[in-house]
């Protein structure tokens, strides 16, 4: 079980736990403001975008090739974006921070 | 196993140059037809517009049949933003569940009904009618007013003998402001009634401005969802097994509608005016000149999808651009997607086999590419799933 912690589009922190499944499907299970997954998780819409806390990136990784295409042409993206449909859960997530970004 | 199949039309050209070229009453267009080049494009609207004279970016261009400017879609940030924010909340309604229910009732009875006959033809007779009815959902109306655009016909502004209808277009032109003023009479829970009701920018809408939305509303989602779902129709008649796969796992039924959607790519293009000397993959584009962005090329680029030419209903990595991308990227996109989620989940639930008896390609004419992009009639002999 991980527990992840979303800072919303509100700004409001929301903490939730998986196991399996993407970051992506956790985050709109959760209601969590500002990800939309439109696409259903394929790397097509970027409407998951998130920065993962500096201290995180070890344990969430960077973007393959694809994500960062998508990625580069996002006015809000850094050195810390990453599209979470992408981010699959499992135990080494647990206890990392991922801020919505800003549309 | 080769009537559902839609050819790539653009590889030679996408290889070589990274563009095609094609005439339009006198005004012609640069076609650009890679996956990052079209995504580069789209995203960079100050160079390429949406907001030229209403009508132009359209292919064929509309600029002789339309005066309305189509509202969000014809008009670039920053206004835009006001326009999208107001109707986005609305477009995002599919996402409930009471609306999936109402689309699941319509999609349900049409193919209940197809199982009872011996032919179905799949454009005029399924595609339409789905679409149509569908429709009144999106809008928040009565049911009964799809039978009156089921009437129109399949085109909303092309008759038998040409690809642009003036008299054809002017039906949902008065249509939608016969629509306008009989909501302002007698305020509703519809569309017209939201937007009647609503400011943007600081300024209530303009009667013309709502006509602008109506008619993006209309004739954005016909020809386009028509498309996707007789393809839907003939790509599963010649893949039963796709349909086992389907019944057998529903939960992939999200990933296999965008899967879809990236091989129909029901709308092959969409053009954009250069605001300033510019260029395209090395080849020069002057100001006040037009490209276009091939979604349906760019949804084949084997520089980023795999078998580019296979349907590969569980493709887990899938970054297309049917929906188009960037700031003017599709703003019905949850309706067609629910609406193609819920079609192939009870095709999977309630249809055995499909079978095409006979068919007329629609392959439009772009040049030097020639597209076929779904069908002019189809006609499925559809058999119900034994339990």
């Amino acid at each position: 079980m991980a527990k992840i912690t979303f800072i919303d589009s509100n700004k409001i922190e929301i903490t939730v736990e998986a196991d399996s499944g993407s970051v992506m499907e956790l985050a709109v299970q959760n209601g969590i403001s500002g990800i939309d997954g439109d696409c259903g998780g394929v790397c097509s819409c970027a409407t998951c975008h998130v920065h993962v806390a500096a201290e995180d990136m070890d344990k969430v990784g960077a973007a393959n090739e694809i994500e960062q295409d998508m990625l580069e042409l996002d006015d809000n993206v850094n050195e810390f974006s990453r599209l979470c449909c992408q981010i699959q859960i499992s135990e080494q997530l647990d206890g990392v921070t991922l801020t919505v970004a800003a549309e | 196993m080769e009537n559902s199949v839609l050819p790539d039309s653009f590889k030679q050209a996408r290889e070589s140059k990274g563009i095609g070229k094609v005439e339009d009453q006198n005004d012609p267009v640069t076609m650009v037809l890679g996956l990052k080049d079209v995504r580069k494009c789209a995203h960079n609207w100050k160079t390429f517009q949406s907001g030229a004279k209403p009508g132009r970016i359209v292919i064929p261009s509309e600029v002789n049949i339309r005066e309305t400017r189509q509202i969000p879609f014809e008009v670039d940030p920053p206004a835009h933003k006001g326009f999208r924010d107001l109707i986005d909340p609305w477009f995002k309604r599919p996402l409930e569940s009471d609306y999936q229910a109402q689309l699941k009732s319509i999609i349900d009875d049409i193919i209940d009904h197809s199982l009872q006959q011996d032919s179905v033809e799949v454009v005029g007779e399924f595609a339409l009618k789905l679409q149509s009815r569908a429709l009144t959902v999106l809008l928040n109306i009565p049911y009964e007013e799809s039978e009156l655009w089921i009437g129109w016909g399949k085109h909303v502004f092309r008759s038998e003998d040409t690809d642009l209808d003036g008299d054809k277009a002017a039906i949902l032109y008065d249509y939608i402001d016969a629509q306008i003023d009989k909501t302002a009479a007698n305020l509703d829970q519809s569309l017209y009634a939201l937007l009647l009701n609503s400011e943007v920018n600081g300024k209530k809408l303009s009667k013309e401005e709502i006509k602008g939305v109506m008619i993006l509303t209309f004739a954005g989602g016909r020809d386009t969802i028509i498309n996707a779902v007789t393809n839907s129709i003939a790509y599963f008649s010649e893949h039963p097994e796709s349909l086992t796969q389907l019944a057998e796992n529903p939960d992939m039924s999200s990933i296999a509608v965008e899967e879809l959607i990236r091989y129909f790519s029901p709308l092959t293009h969409m053009g954009r005016v250069a605001t300033e000397d510019t260029q395209v993959c090395e080849h020069a584009v002057k100001a006040d000149t037009r490209i276009s962005l091939c979604w349906a090329s760019a949804n084949r680029d084997e520089r980023v999808f795999e078998n580019p030419n296979e349907v590969v209903l569980d493709r887990k990595v899938n970054p297309h651009v049917g929906f188009g991308f960037g700031t003017h990227n599709c703003l019905g996109a949850t309706h067609a997607r629910q609406l193609l989620n819920i079609l192939i989940t009870s095709l999977a639930e309630k249809v055995s086999t499909m079978e095409i008896q006979s068919q007329q390609d629609n392959v439009e004419d772009w040049g030097e590419f020639q597209r076929k992009v779904g069908y002019d009639s189809l006609n499925v002999k559809f058999t119900a799933r034994k339990y």
